[in-house]
């Protein structure tokens, strides 16, 4: 990269960066919603859940609750909500034409595709830190060192990078502002037939199969592994696999599609 | 600047269609540096493809066009340092202030004092007081001038304009005017498209009018009055306004009517 090419990528990830400070809801929102299922699984499904499942699971290392065992699966929630900004910023500079207008410039074209793909992992580390806070308030407690923090908060940048790509995919491909969004459902949806909530163990079989089969098990295992200061298994090869698979394939699709549209 | 003297915008049969539509079909146009040039055509006469063919947005499918003697098509890059476009609708960042759009611009050209050339602009184009308000907060005349105020931060010896008028009260009508004969003194090449065509009688040095893809008449407007000889001496009293010339020009052609059949119904 030409020393240009990252004075403008700067210039335009300080532009997207203040769309985000100065639209503060966007932060809050991607917040509210993971830290609403916190609330509505420790304090109102929570007991209900332990009985059930307390002989396989959650609080199966002694000492830790059920948001210590929920939090993992909140926080890739969280990645999700936010990553659906991340289409809506990009879906909003190709329609109100200051993409057109860079494109006329004597610029890289790069620059505008990174200064949005900074920003996304910028923002929802905010919003992740925001729900651990909120976590924290409900009773959280981890006894990860900062090695273990560090390796937690790595993995969920990998996780966010590798899903702003397909972010990105979305809101270039996108006729409407609600089709640039709606690709964060499913992500949002997924952890639920996970191990996120409930381990598998207690899943009917065809749904085992797949919460065992799926990326965000081993994810979620791995981050909850780190968390709660257990020695991290396999998994976390797994969660590194599917993370190196879907930013792989999510960044070509990116990029071609940006060729396309944006040159 | 470069040593070349061509003319600043040179066009040679050009073609561009869309799926089912022939919009250009073998445009000309030479337009000479340091010139202002109207380009008059009525609603989907292709002025804003051939804009955005001029400032390598769009390939063309045949035909040359080269700006500052360089192809648009083969070295756009080069291009783009030379021009500046100006949109048919505002690309500006609401949600920045006016003085932040315009620094980032700055920023974008690598200027040596970014904050400088953008105080600059919003003095020249009267935005000053409101320059640290959020552009969302601003009329539509306001952004219109600050999207033309970007469009300029970098100086570039050719300037596109679509439509630069449009949607402006008669005041912001006249600023723009007034910075577009300023670039044009310092030597700055301006191609504008307008509907309006008082505005290219009171602005352009020449004037092409662009219809049913090919440039039907183009030049100076007495060269485009004399084209409408008066047949009754007795009734001149004043020589046919540009208005009267492109509606019998362009006006009751009945082989036209497909194209608007389409708009109407
Ligand atoms: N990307 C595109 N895909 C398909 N058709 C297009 C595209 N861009 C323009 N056209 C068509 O080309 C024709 C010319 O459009 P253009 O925007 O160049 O006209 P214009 O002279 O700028 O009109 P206006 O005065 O309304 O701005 C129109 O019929 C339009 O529908
Ligand atoms: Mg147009």
């Amino acid at each position: 990269m030409s020393t240009h090419t990252l004075h403008e990528t700067a210039a335009l990830t300080r532009r997207s960066l203040r769309h985000v400070l100065r639209s503060p809801d966007t932060v809050v929102t991607t917040a509210v919603m993971p830290i609403a299922f916190l609330l509505l699984f420790v304090y109102v499904f929570g007991g209900a859940i332990q009985a059930g499942a307390g002989a396989v699971a959650a609080g199966s290392v002694p000492g830790t609750s059920y948001v210590d065992y929920l939090l993992p699966g909140i926080l890739l929630i969280t990645v999700a909500t936010g990553l659906a900004y991340t289409a809506y910023r990009l879906f909003t500079d190709l329609q109100g034409g200051i993409v057109e207008r860079l494109r006329s410039m004597p610029i890289s074209r790069a620059p505008v595709l990174w200064a949005h793909v900074l920003t996304s992992l910028a923002a929802t580390l905010v919003s992740l830190a925001v729900v651990v806070v909120a976590a924290l308030l409900m009773g959280f407690r981890s006894p990860a060192g900062p090695l273990a923090w560090l390796a937690v908060t790595g993995i969920l940048l990998l996780v966010t990078l590798a899903l702003t790509w397909w972010a990105v995919v979305a809101g270039l491909s996108a006729r409407s502002l609600d089709g640039a969004t709606a690709f964060s459902y499913p992500l949002i949806f997924l952890p639920f037939l996970s191990s996120a909530f409930v381990p598998t163990a207690t899943m009917p079989g065809p749904v085992r199969w797949f919460a065992e089969h799926q990326p965000v098990t081993p994810v979620v295992d791995s981050l909850r592994a780190l968390l709660s200061g257990q020695p991290v298994g396999a998994e976390i090869w797994v969660a590194l696999a599917w993370c190196a698979g879907v930013l792989v394939l999510g960044q070509a699709g990116a990029v071609l599609l940006f060729r396309r549209r944006v040159g | 600047m470069s040593t070349t003297t061509g003319p600043a915008i040179q066009v040679r049969g050009l073609r561009k269609s869309f799926a089912d539509v022939d919009v250009l079909r073998g445009v000309d146009l030479l337009v000479e540096r340091g010139s202002i040039y109207a380009l008059l055509g009525a609603n989907g006469a292709g002025k804003t493809t051939l804009v955005r063919i001029l400032s390598t947005l769009l390939p063309p499918d045949a035909g040359t066009a080269t700006v500052c003697d360089l192809d648009v098509a083969t070295r756009a890059a080069q291009v783009r340092g030379s021009i500046s476009l100006t949109g048919q609708f505002a690309a500006v960042d609401e949600v920045l202030t006016g003085r932040e759009n315009l620094v980032l611009m700055a920023q974008l050209w690598h200027l040596a004092d970014p904050g400088a050339r953008a105080d600059e602009l919003l003095e020249q184009f009267s935005l000053a007081e409101a320059g640290g308000r959020r552009v969302v907060t601003w009329s539509g005349g306001m952004r219109r001038r600050l999207d033309i105020a970007m469009s300029l931060t970098g100086s570039p010896p050719v300037v596109f304009l679509d439509e630069p008028t449009t949607g402006l009260d008669p005041q912001g009508r006249l600023e723009v005017w007034g910075a577009v004969r300023t670039l044009a003194a310092a030597g700055t090449t301006v191609l504008l498209t307008t509907q309006y065509l008082e505005e290219a009688e009171k602005l352009a040095d020449r004037i092409a009018i662009l219809h049913r893809g090919r440039v039907l008449v183009e030049g100076t407007l007495a060269e485009l009055r004399a084209l409408l000889p008066p047949t009754t001496v007795e009734y001149v009293e004043k020589q046919p306004t540009l208005e009267e010339i492109f509606l019998a020009l362009v006006g009751d052609d009945p082989s036209d009517a497909g194209e608007h059949a389409e708009d109407g119904r």
